[in-house]
């Protein structure tokens, strides 16, 4: 029970003081209307073709959501010593790093909502699986944020958070399927693709909303999870050895 | 009775340098326990290991009775932390973090409101509760922090620093929050390089130099190392070097030694002080004393007894850091 409650209340702090400021809600929402325009204008096409498009925002919008407030967020807490003070409490690590990851993971699939709900103004979605698509968007925020964990455990500086997380997120968006199918990647660049966590949610998505999924989704699902495992457990062994050296 | 705190072995390394090499120290219950040294002496390197911020690579670690060598979280519902610096939350306000603190805690919300208003009214820190934590005076973050640490009511709490980097009059505000928190029967753990804050509030205080404790003692036994000393100290216009060197020549039961400020500090270690003589010495010498003063014996003098470093040197080191 106190663990919960100092679960909630780490929760509930950052999505006050961090992910539900004004500038971080319009970011929100501005970020799919760029690149759904971005998108347009690159294709030429119609609305009718949105749901082509559908899968590639989404997943960006919830990996550049969680991944840029999460790791600089951290970093920020761990600049200022702030983090010292969540760390002398007696709350499990883990249960300690899953409330602080909890806030981006929420502020990641709020993101991806925005383009699904403009999808539904917009144009007719073809028939899908709801309860589906809501697990692929959860866990590719939950595997985007703990990848943005494992970044803020590895710099110590708040724009070093910034550059760093930009090493893996653009290779991730151009290698993941969503801009060219992994099939047309050279074969060199294949298996680094499948070596992505980005690769297997698109694909589910893309399975999902536009029927062109090259890997089963039950299979995408449990990449996914696999993936959120093996970081959170890298980054928890990682905030063991270096911050509490 | 049950040491609250129990420290034996500890070592701690920071590659090729050893930051703690061994120390071995114990802290009764309601007992302020001072641990005093230099700045890069270990102190902090000490507490974060305490407190679970640090693991140490050899020795053990018990607090109120539990062993916490392996587990550093099995003690931390029982003691408060106060860093060298504040750590709190910059953008809540400082009722909004001392309610945060005690929710880490498990406080549930009406205990927490409660305590925290408590907390402000012994506190005085009404105007530090209402303002964003950031935008609070040194003086008023040190209070709100120590605040914030005893929201779940510790037995235990590790102070470091407190008083570093204040004003005089917050200083001294804290010092009595740390004498009221000792007569609620809280035990004190206080790292200071402050010596003449670790003897008003210290019931015992350990020396730590270069990562090893040298001494440790209660306050009037380490006093009593100088008693029957009398140390008088002889301010000049000028030519203090030269004047020391022949005092110390025509005096040479008595110890001389310049200090900063053209001062030559006398000490007689057995017997009584005659400052007419030494005062008509020097000015027979063409000594132009402005100002001749009786030194108190104090734990300064017990502390560059034993550890061989100037108390001055920990002083610039600690307005180095408070600038």
């Amino acid at each position: 029970m106190k663990n919960l409650t100092a679960f909630w209340n780490i929760l509930l702090k950052d999505m006050r003081t961090y992910y539900l400021k004004p500038p971080n809600i319009s970011w929100g929402i501005i970020f799919p209307l760029a690149w759904t325009a971005m998108f347009f204008i690159k294709s030429g096409a119609g609305r009718e073709s949105l749901c082509d498009v559908l899968p590639g925002v989404v997943a960006l919008s919830v990996l550049f959501g969680t991944t840029s407030l999460l790791s600089v967020t951290v970093t920020f807490e761990k600049r200022n010593r702030s983090f010292e003070r969540l760390l002398l409490a007696p709350v499990p690590l883990n249960v300690l790093l899953l409330a602080k990851t909890g806030g981006a993971i929420l502020f990641g699939a709020i993101n991806a909502a925005v383009p699904l709900l403009m999808a539904v103004v917009i144009t007719d979605l073809p028939d899908m699986s709801w309860g589906v698509v809501a697990a692929t968007v959860l866990l590719i925020a939950v595997s985007s944020t703990f990848m943005g964990l494992f970044i803020a455990v590895s710099v110590s500086e708040v724009f070093e958070a910034q550059t760093f997380s930009n090493f893996f997120r653009f290779p991730m968006v151009f290698l993941c399927g969503l801009f060219f199918p992994v099939a047309r990647l050279p074969a060199l660049l294949k298996p680094v693709a499948y070596l992505l966590p980005l690769t297997y949610g698109a694909d589910a998505l893309h399975a999902e909303i536009r029927g062109a999924g090259t890997i089963p989704v039950w299979a995408s699902l449990a990449a996914l999870a696999l993936f959120c495992a093996a970081l959170f457990a890298v980054s928890l062994h990682q905030v063991k050895r270096k911050w509490i050296a | 009775m049950q040491p609250a705190i129990e420290a034996g072995g500890l070592v701690k390394r920071f590659g090729e340098k050893t930051a703690v090499a061994g120390i071995d120290f114990q802290v009764g219950s309601g007992e302020i326990f001072g641990f005093l040294g230099p700045n890069g002496a270990g102190k902090t390197t000490t507490i974060n290991m305490l407190t679970g911020l640090a693991r140490p690579d050899a020795g053990t670690i018990r607090i109120g009775g539990l062993d916490c060598t392996g587990n550093p979280k099995a003690a931390q519902h029982i003691t408060g932390v106060v860093p060298d610096e504040s750590n709190l939350y910059p953008e809540l306000t400082g009722f909004e973090n001392l309610c945060f603190c005690g929710a880490l805690y498990g406080m549930r919300r009406s205990e927490r409101e409660a305590r925290a208003k408590e907390l402000v009214e012994f506190f005085g820190i009404a105007e530090a509760a209402g303002r964003k934590f950031a935008a609070c005076s040194k003086g008023m973050k040190r209070a709100v922090t120590i605040a914030a640490s005893i929201m779940h009511r510790p037995p235990i709490l590790f102070l470091d620093e407190p008083t570093t980097g204040i004003d005089v009059s917050a200083a001294r505000q804290i010092r009595r929050f740390i004498s009221g928190l000792r007569e609620a029967g809280t035990t004190i753990f206080l790292t200071t390089h402050y010596i003449e804050e670790a003897e008003r509030l210290c019931d015992r205080i350990a020396f730590i130099v270069s990562g090893r404790i040298v001494r440790t003692d209660s306050v009037t036994s380490l006093l009593q190392m100088v008693q029957g000393r009398e140390v008088m100290d002889f301010a000049l216009a000028s030519g203090a070097v030269g004047l020391c060197e022949r005092v110390a020549t025509a005096f040479p039961q008595l110890q001389c030694q310049v200090m900063p400020g053209e001062i030559i500090r006398i000490t007689s270690s057995a017997g009584r002080l005659r400052a007419g003589e030494i005062v008509r010495y020097l000015e027979d010498h063409g000594g132009q004393l402005l100002e001749a003063r009786r030194v108190q014996n104090s734990l300064e003098e017990v502390f560059v007894r034993i550890t061989g470093i100037e108390a001055g040197v920990m002083k610039n080191e600690k307005a180095g850091r408070g600038s």
